[in-house]
């Protein structure tokens, strides 16, 4: 991995900003970067702009102005038709789970693999492992009423990283949870971001993310507040970023 | 390539399952599609049979050809037989002038009259039947003039404007069908197009949730296409059931009525090629309507 390569950022925003139809702006000139490998909260009260920036990097939102890039490619450049294939690199856990409710739990995680037309014979050991990292193997025929909550957010979880995706973004994954589950929920992340994904979750769950050593970023009113905590400086050291382009490279190998 | 069939595979049995969920729906979409495709080939048996049954009244078609009197019993046979050689004629039969007047001395009622003439005004007379491929009012009357230019041929007598009427009318009747099947055929379109744009409503989760996990818009597509093309081939069936039932129901009154004719007619149904016909037409008119629907709908189903 050559020295540009490294420096090549996760995501980057640059410029951002985002002016809905009805004239809000819901972002104003963001710029950020998350380096590969990292792990990144995104805090802010409801309509500072969190939902907004993780649309735009699944591209549900076009930004009005400024470039995004996300894993090396230009997300102004990506037409509706190349949208499925640029989803696919993404994997992505909501609030409310968005879980298809007269599925299986098999058939709910396999749908990312399924609509990638992966050989069905991968499939079952995919969504095996999958449904294997978030501990619930066991429910592979169950239907999603028959888990708990917290249960449905996990096996959300496991159908995000079905695909292995580099980028998992999660928009306030632990907001319907109590705190004990919301933590065991936010120790997967934690797991997958230690074998080299980078990962990027909005939550106003304070007490939940002080307990992660991890960067935060803070959004008011659409603007990048402050970077704070013991992550702030990571993006501008350079020995971190290698440290985490290193942990990516293992993980790939 | 093998991936890719048994996914087609299985979205195909999928979508049927999906159907199957709600049997009364469903149910009702393929009976106004059944139904829709029964009438129009129901017309189109009916017009079939009209056909038919005009040609086994070839009869009237039949071109009465009347020798000069000159021309003697050997060379009318000479001539028949050369008639016979024709493409457009199926048969040629020869009524001499001995036979002509007997008949016509004992059905006529004119016996006494005839018996008093010294000899036979009648000449012999060859009845020309048309094949099938010249029965067209151009080749019969393209047959009569040919045949009245022969140098034996006194008078040609064919009965056209009966037989023009009733083609004129045949044809009248079947562009009306086809008016009819083509305005049907829309119906089912829009019938098929209704119901997939309603179950992509009910289904607005599922869309976004595959869209969000990199679903393509074919993808998406897919299974709505499917459930389509069993609303045709389910429709197309039960079209074919009616068109079947309506034939047997009919088939005893139609021949009694051919019976009382003198006709050996039987009302004959779609056949096995007409009831494949019919089920393709269903499937495809299916898959127009719920490609139009999906193709226009699926696209405003974007995840928010």
């Amino acid at each position: 991995m050559n020295a540009t390569a490294v420096a090549q950022p996760m995501i980057r925003f640059q410029s951002v900003a985002k002016r809905y139809p009805n004239g809000r702006e819901a972002l104003s000139n963001l710029t950020l970067d998350v380096a590969a490998g990292e792990m990144v909260f995104l805090t802010g009260h409801s309509g500072a702009g969190k939902s907004t920036l993780l649309k735009l990097l699944a591209l549900i939102e076009r930004p009005t102005r400024g470039s995004l890039i996300v894993n090396g490619q230009n997300l102004a450049t990506i037409t509706r038709r190349k949208i499925p294939a640029y989803r696919r690199q993404l994997g992505m856990v909501f609030q409310d789970h968005k879980l298809l409710a007269d599925r299986s739990i098999f058939d709910n995680v396999s749908l990312p693999l399924v609509v990638a037309n992966t050989p069905p014979r991968d499939i079952g050991k995919r969504v095996r492992a999958a449904l294997d990292q978030v501990g619930l193997l066991k429910y592979e025929q169950a239907k999603p009423i028959e888990l708990s909550t917290g249960e449905q957010q996990r096996v959300g979880l496991a159908r995000a990283v079905v695909t292995k995706p580099p980028l998992l973004i999660a928009d306030e994954p632990t907001g319907n949870l109590d705190p004990d589950l919301s933590l065991e929920v936010m120790n997967i992340f934690k797991r997958f971001q230690e074998v080299g994904v980078t990962v990027l979750i909005a939550s106003h769950n304070v007490q939940l993310i002080e307990q992660f050593n991890a960067r935060r970023l803070h959004l008011e009113g659409g603007r990048l507040l402050e970077q704070s905590t013991d992550g702030a400086s990571s993006l501008f050291d350079p020995t971190r970023l290698l440290d985490q382009a290193g942990v990516k490279q293992d993980s790939a190998s | 390539m093998n991936a890719w069939l048994a996914r087609h595979l299985q979205t195909l049995v999928g979508s049927l399952g999906r159907l199957s969920q709600q049997p009364i729906a469903t149910a009702l979409t393929v009976l106004v599609m059944g139904i829709a495709l029964a009438l129009p080939a129901c017309l189109d048996v009916l017009v079939r049979n009209a056909q038919a049954a005009g040609g086994s009244w070839d009869r009237a078609l039949d071109v009465s050809v009347y020798l000069k009197q000159s021309v003697d019993a050997d060379s009318a046979a000479r001539l028949a037989d050369k008639l016979r050689q024709r493409s457009d004629v199926k048969a040629v039969q020869l009524i001499k002038a001995d036979e002509a007047l007997q008949e016509f001395r004992e059905h006529s009622g004119f016996g006494e009259a005839l018996a008093a003439l010294s000899n036979n005004p009648l000449p012999h007379t060859l009845v020309v039947t048309p094949a099938e491929n010249g029965a067209s009012p151009t080749a019969l009357a393209t047959l009569r003039d040919e045949l009245g230019k022969l140098s034996e041929v006194e008078v040609v007598q064919l009965d056209t404007d009966w037989v023009q009427r009733y083609l004129a009318m045949l044809d009248t009747v079947r562009r009306l069908v086809t008016m009819v099947a083509v305005l049907l055929a829309v119906g089912v379109v829009v019938i098929v197009g209704n119901t997939i744009r309603l179950d992509i409503q009910n289904r607005r989760d599922e869309i976004e949730v595959t869209k969000l996990v990199g679903g393509s818009d074919a993808f998406v597509r897919r299974p709505f296409l499917y459930c389509g093309v069993w609303y045709g081939l389910g429709g197309g069936l039960l079209a074919w059931l009616v068109v079947t039932v309506a034939v047997a129901l009919l088939a005893g009154p139609v021949q009694r009525i051919a019976g009382l004719y003198g006709s050996t007619f039987n009302l004959s149904g779609l056949g096995f090629v007409g009831g494949i016909e019919l089920l393709a037409l269903g499937v495809v008119l299916g898959w127009l309507g719920s490609f139009a629907a999906a193709t226009r709908h699926l696209r405003a189903v974007e995840p928010r």
